[in-house]
């Protein structure tokens, strides 16, 4: 009716939802049963495995697994590492982050670029590089052998490896959210008379909170996933340099599946708890943005 | 001038350089210093490590038959691995952007999982599943295919590490795009392949490529999941980075700087390259 008074000679518009306008009926199932299936296959299933491999033999064995004397350590291991690295990397990507966010200046592009390395490069390279400089071999080799510390195959390398790999997330985090606040709130603090630490504290930080704390959270689910670095650097020998993801790998190797596959919950747990707190954080930075 | 000690002059450049210190505000030292000590001094000691071998020897480590079929098995699984993500990975952000069904915020929730799990976790159930009595492996048992332990099951642990890179990639820039300009294709009369192929595809092609590049980049440097899900022999599914590994074990320093040096060296023009791309995105972006 409409479309008649309006159209050119010889032209009929097609009728609001006829399949000219709108997708063929079967298109819509067809592609959401493809992704589904694509998911399944690659994702799904193999987390779910996880889950039943862990506990088809019913809650004893994997308790039992899960007090066994290495996994204690592995799992007490992997906690001290990540306390240690998540509150160095938290600093440096905020200071990373003031840097690039809120300053212009020559090589500016390199620095950001130079943040993504850790990202770009295998995690087996990151660790061999870390061999080469502290190993009995390496730049710092002969003077750490002197004041006899042992950073290589013991605690120390682990963590140096662990904050190479983490070293870019809270930057890459805070940068968009610092540039996109802008410097209003924070110049007018200034003018009131506030000291450089007293605007970081009260203006800054509450406005870049969710962002920082996404990055937090990142970094620490690598921290305690990480496997490839940590593994170059550990030496993995259980009760002493042995991670979880260390663990889980040897403990597969050693055919004591059901004690991998317990550890492997574990982690498992962690991913999913990372993923829950990412899509809280993600709504809440929506609504923000739906309130501004 | 000769003469003037470096100590008394107040123009001296040691006190240039100790008043242009005092410049440097707390975040500048702490960024520049922790760079420099966790990221600039390995990469310098790995690239002075390579450059103490001669080049002779160098040439002949970095192309032995051992590494090259690594180099092949690590870069053309990648390359096939990101492109089937190229394609699927798509389709998945396509579904998720324009359709509505049950579950969707969760399955969408769940894309983000291989940023998530630990890889040690993602190979050992990886190897399990596709394993000839695995659920997925022993539909393919009876075909002939093994999947676990063949170059197979490297493909299949690269593409569960790069799918979330090609989805997050492309799924904000469809969100952004209007669907009045599909329609209007529609109305002017082009069918529904014609519509995606000519009008979807092309602003959507610089984020795929970028996905791809990203998955790629991702999967080449892969070890954890790949290391559990091969067998790791030689000239059959050794992947580069395990390479790497075995050379350290072996305590041969100079094998093991050397490919690494060559993987590094691809990794930064990797990042250079998807650097491009981003830039090229945003243009098209307008």
């Amino acid at each position: 009716m409409t479309a008649n008074i309006n159209s050119p000679a010889g032209y009929k518009f097609p009728p609001a939802g006829s399949s000219r306008r709108q997708e063929k009926a079967w298109v819509k199932p067809t592609l959401i049963g493809i992704a589904i299936g694509y998911l399944a296959l690659v994702l799904f299933i193999p987390t779910l495995n996880v889950f039943y491999q862990a506990f088809r033999k019913g809650f004893e064995p994997f308790f039992s697994n899960l007090t066994s004397p290495d996994f204690l350590h592995a799992a007490q291991l992997t906690l001290v590492i990540s306390l240690i690295v998540v509150p160095v990397n938290t600093v440096f990507g905020l200071c990373a982050a003031w840097v690039i966010g809120r300053n212009k200046f020559r090589g500016r592009t390199l620095l950001i670029s130079l943040l993504d390395v850790p990202f770009a490069i295998s995690p087996v390279v990151a660790g061999l590089m870390i061999v080469l400089l502290y190993g009995r071999l390496g730049w710092f080799g002969p003077w750490l052998e002197a004041a006899n510390i042992k950073v290589i195959f013991a605690f120390p390398g682990m963590v140096l490896a662990t904050a190479f790999v983490t070293l870019p997330f809270v930057a890459r985090e805070v940068i968009p959210v610092l540039e996109e606040v802008g410097t209003d709130q924070e110049e007018a603090a200034k003018t009131l008379g506030a000291n450089d630490w007293q605007i970081f504290w009260n203006v800054t930080l509450p406005s870049i909170r969710w962002g920082l704390l996404y990055g937090v959270i990142l970094t620490n689910a690598r921290a305690m996933g990480e496997f490839g670095a940590v593994s170059v650097v550990s030496g993995n020998i259980a009760k002493k340099t042995q991670t979880l993801p260390l663990f889980v790998e040897d403990a597969y190797k050693q055919y004591a599946t059901q004690a991998a596959f317990s550890a492997a919950v574990v982690l498992g747990l962690l991913a999913v708890v990372t993923l829950v707190l990412k899509e809280i954080l993600e709504r809440k930075t929506r609504i923000k943005e739906v309130e501004e | 001038m000769a003469g003037s000690s470096a100590i008394s002059n107040p123009q001296s450049p040691i006190e240039n350089i100790k008043r242009a210190i005092g410049k440097i505000t707390l975040p500048w030292g702490i960024t520049l210093g922790y760079l420099s000590l966790m990221l600039l001094l390995p990469v310098a000691a790995m690239l002075l490590k390579a450059s103490t071998a001669n080049p002779a020897e160098f040439w002949k480590i970095a192309t032995s038959p051992i590494a090259l079929s690594a180099y092949d098995v690590t870069f053309f699984t990648a390359l096939i691995a990101a492109l089937i993500n190229g394609v699927f990975g798509t389709l998945i952000a396509w579904v998720l952007v324009r359709y509505d069904f049950p579950l969707k915020r969760i399955i969408d929730a769940v894309v983000d999982l291989p940023f998530a799990l630990p890889t040690s976790v993602a190979g050992l159930t990886l190897a399990t599943v596709y394993s000839d009595n695995g659920w997925i492996g022993s539909l393919f048992a009876p075909l002939g295919i093994k999947i676990s332990f063949t170059r197979l099951g490297v493909g299949i642990a690269m593409i569960f590490i790069s799918l979330p890179f090609i989805v997050r990639t492309v799924q904000p820039v469809l969100n952004e795009m209007e669907k009045e300009i599909e329609e209007a294709a529609w109305c002017l009369g082009a069918s529904q392949f014609e519509t995606f192929w000519r009008v979807v595809l092309p602003p959507l092609f610089p984020s795929i490529l970028t996905g791809v590049a990203l998955g790629f980049s991702r999967a080449v440097g892969e070890y954890g999941s790949t290391v559990i899900v091969a067998s790791n022999i030689p000239f059959k599914d050794l992947i580069a980075p395990v390479l790497i590994f075995q050379r350290l074990e072996q305590y041969d320093y100079a094998g093991a700087t050397v490919i690494g040096t060559v993987m590094l060296a691809i990794s930064l023009a990797m990042l250079f390259a998807i650097n491009l791309l981003q830039a090229w995105r945003r243009r098209y972006d307008g």
